[in-house]
């Protein structure tokens, strides 16, 4: 029963389709230089382009560029987008408003002021666009006293390791780059990579906020990154596994059935597994530096923090992944805690071609995850835009004398419940 | 000590104006703090003697951007006093309106400027959404947004509009129902008691020493309101409750929040009191063009004891000026708040003391 659109998954997909371009490309080599004609040698590129090791190469390169196109591309401008408005709404204004509706228009904006009629009128997803467009074309200015090298490469580092969360995070058991045996570990490493390159940028800005800001970064890392991966700890007592998909199967088996509608077992309805959620959810806000933590970069004090020496795209590129791995962190707890992909109610028609039976998905698992990451991520919208900043000390009070507790009683109980299992039904 | 200077100004998120607070840091502790302030300052005090009496009050408006009618409320009351004229009952209750409506445009201000300060933009668009309404009521009763120039020696420079108490009355109406959300948002959020409750404390003693007034006087617990201590215009006969912190252990940010937001509440209500209470009749007396003698007038601005002192020598122009400015004075306590703090509690400290840059720097 499969319920995902990318099937069986990404990198095959991209293999059939490079074998079939490949194929017809060969085809017309070689129907162009039939046997005997003078360029009769050219039938041998026909037939090393259908090498396999090179249909697996492009597919590999074209599997990952469409991954990448889909996260930091796509979902990125959406998410930007999602937030925006959202938190516009919040504020009681309409927020961004540029939408493909208003391209036809700009050129004549001096004859709609003038008419008093509206130039900017849509839902605004464009404006995410304009604003890169205009960030592009800004200077990049290195401050004169700056450390060069450091100062370019820790927004490398930031956007690569933000990207490389996304080689093993999945959006359905499709649609994936690499499907590794460690992917959560993979994951985890991977995101905390970042604060390394706002401390990196932090001193190398030489500048007095951006330093305060960086030291603010390493600070909360050692604070929030324990908990969490007490938190993931705990959940491996259920689990099992520390791959990605195996963790969303163990959590798509009925915890109940009421009528038609069945209710997954997914690890939220557990007792340990909830606290191991609560720290997981407070850990992963501070790791996006969403704004009850944001205090690498409290721009209340401390300017911009480590950003405020980037200008230019380098600033969109921090500024911008950081709704990247807000992404990240909503599809992990999704991942973890929410059953993934798999969703309380769907169905797959099946679909007889030619013989064969072929279950195509009415409500497939891709949108499932991503209906529950916008959930999710619009929870974390709705927190961020209506409480204060809090502050360092605060920050590593809640850190070490909350969370880490917190994280080792889910711990003591997923370990006791496990050891226990299997309890009366309900309880788990 | 090790640490060093951190210069939060005079281009920084954090200062509401032009000027810089310099703090000096270890790790995250201000061990010390010096604010530098005059990058605004443009002679107030000299200007004025050179313009006639009636023309100062349009340079008293610029005194504060937020608070303009209060400002050249308090010069009005001194040359008055100086000359020795009556304002009529009408007047005076007009001017009331107006202080009490510019109080809440000034205050609403300051909550808009507080709340992103500390991370809450939200608070900013909040408040800003309902200024926007008394801005209006301004509007309605001066024709300005800003810099009214409403108040005449001798009274104020036109009449109530038409209607003017039934549009109040639905402001204040719907005013009061967005107070409480502003509770809900702020009051009820344990974060928001995080960052305010115990930050930039100052005892009740180094608050009279240093010259502190007004709200933030009034949050160490100090029950000094010149609107009831000593009432000018008509405030002695309207009914409202002086905002005194009285949880003891007060003089942190967050009992200046306090009295600061419930004294919007009492604005309201002085501002329908005093519509209620207009009589009818001139608004304006005839004042002379040329005085002699000194007068004296000290009022509850927005921010604290706004202090004119003015002198005429027989001409058409002031001898001397002298203004005292609450927030000069506040800010010269601003290094006790900070001292022992957090970094990020600048912003918590200075952004509920209200500063206001134009009249500091005069």
């Amino acid at each position: 029963m499969s319920g995902h659109l990318v099937a069986p998954n990404l990198f095959e997909l991209c293999r059939v389709l490079i074998g079939g371009i490949l194929g017809i490309l060969s085809d017309a080599i070689k129907g162009a230089a039939p046997p005997g004609s003078p360029v009769e040698g050219l039938r041998g590129l026909g037939d090393a382009i259908l090498a396999p090791w090179l249909i697996d190469l492009s597919a590999w390169l074209i599997a990952i560029t469409i991954m990448v196109t889909w996260a930091a591309a796509v979902m990125l401008l959406t998410f930007m987008w999602i937030e925006r408005k959202t938190y516009s709404r919040l504020q009681d204004r309409y927020g961004i408003m540029i939408s493909v509706w208003s391209l036809p228009f700009w050129p004549f904006s001096w004859w709609a002021k003038r008419r008093n009629k509206p130039t900017h009128k849509g839902l605004g997803w464009l404006q995410n666009v304009a604003d890169g467009v205009k960030l592009l074309q800004k200077e990049n200015i290195t401050p004169a006293k700056a450390d060069s090298p450091m100062f370019h490469t820790a927004p490398v580092l930031i956007a690569s390791s933000t990207i490389l969360i996304f080689a093993a995070l999945p959006f359905s058991e499709g649609f994936l780059i690499a499907d590794v045996p460690l992917s959560l570990l993979f994951i985890l490493a991977a995101f905390s990579l970042a604060p390394l390159g706002i401390l990196i940028a932090g001193w190398a800005s030489n500048n007095k906020y951006t330093l305060i800001g960086g030291m603010r970064a390493a600070a909360q890392l050692m604070a929030y990154e324990i908990p969490l991966l007490l938190a993931v700890i705990a959940l491996l007592f259920y689990s099992g596994t520390l791959n990605v998909i195996d963790i969303v199967g163990a959590q798509e088996v009925a915890l109940l059935t009421i009528g038609p509608l069945s209710i997954p077992a997914w690890n939220i309805f557990s007792i340990p597994q909830f606290l191991g959620f609560i720290v997981f959810f407070v850990a992963i806000i501070a790791e996006m530096e969403r704004i009850p933590f944001d205090i690498p970069e409290a721009e209340a004090e401390l300017v911009e923090g480590w950003l405020t020496e980037y200008s230019g795209m380098r600033f969109g590129l921090v500024f911008g992944f950081k709704w990247l791995r807000a992404i990240a962190g909503s599809a992990l707890i999704v991942i973890l805690y929410f059953g993934g992909w798999s969703g309380p109610v769907w169905y797959t028609a099946n679909l007889s071609v030619g013989g064969a039976v072929v279950p195509i998905p009415i409500i497939p698992h891709e949108v499932w995850f991503l209906l529950k990451l916008v959930l999710l991520f619009l929870v974390f919208v709705w927190i961020s835009w209506s409480v204060p900043r809090v502050r360092i000390d605060q920050i590593l009070n809640i850190g070490w004398k909350r969370l880490i507790p917190l994280a080792l009683l889910a711990l003591i109980l997923a370990a006791v419940f496990a050891a226990f299992a299997p309890l009366p039904a309900g309880i788990r | 000590m090790a640490g060093f200077w951190v210069n939060m100004g005079p281009q920084h998120p954090m200062t509401h104006g032009l000027w810089n607070m310099r703090v000096k840091i270890d790790g995250e502790t201000i061990v010390d703090a010096e604010p530098e302030i005059g990058y605004l300052h443009r002679g107030y005090e000299k200007i004025m003697e050179v313009r006639e009496f009636q023309k100062n009050v349009v340079l008293t408006d610029r005194l504060c951007y937020v608070s303009s009618i209060t400002w050249s409320h308090a010069y009005c009351l001194a040359v008055e006093k100086m000359m020795g004229i009556e304002v009529p009952p009408r007047g005076q209750w007009i001017r009331v309106v107006s202080l009490e409506i510019q109080r809440l445009a000034s205050h609403l201000m300051w909550l808009a400027a507080f709340a992103p300060d500390l991370g809450l933009l939200t608070g900013l668009l909040w408040a800003l959404r309902e200024r926007e309404l008394f801005l209006d009521l301004l509007q309605l009763l001066t024709g300005a947004r800003m810099n009214q120039n409403f108040p005449r020696i001798g009274g104020v420079r036109n009449d109530l509009p038409p209607d003017f108490d039934k549009y109040c009355k639905k402001i204040v109406t719907h005013f009061r129902k967005k107070l409480d959300e502003y509770e809900a948002l702020m009051h009820s959020s344990k974060i928001f008691l995080m960052r305010t409750q115990g930050v930039g404390r100052i005892s009740a003693a180094d608050a009279i020493n240093w010259g502190v007034t007004g709200p933030n006087l009034r949050a160490c617990g100090v029950d000094v309101d010149f609107r009831r201590k000593e009432p000018y215009e008509t405030y002695d006969e309207v009914d409202f409750e002086p905002q005194v912190w009285r949880g003891g252990d007060g003089g942190d940010s967050y009992a200046r929040f306090v009295c600061r937001f419930n004294e919007m509440r009492e604005s309201c209500k002085i501002l329908l009191e005093a519509l209620a209470k207009t009589p009818k009749g001139p608004y304006r007396a005839k004042a002379p063009r040329r005085a002699e003698g000194e007068g004296f007038a000290r009022t509850e601005d927005s921010r604290g004891e706004a202090l004119f002192y003015v002198i005429g020598d027989g001409d058409d122009r002031p001898y001397r000026v002298k203004i005292r400015s609450p927030v000069f004075c506040t800010m010269a306590a601003t290094p006790i708040m900070l001292r022992g703090n957090k970094m990020a509690d600048v912003v918590a400290i200075l952004g509920s003391v209200d500063v206001c840059v134009g009249e500091m720097d005069k």
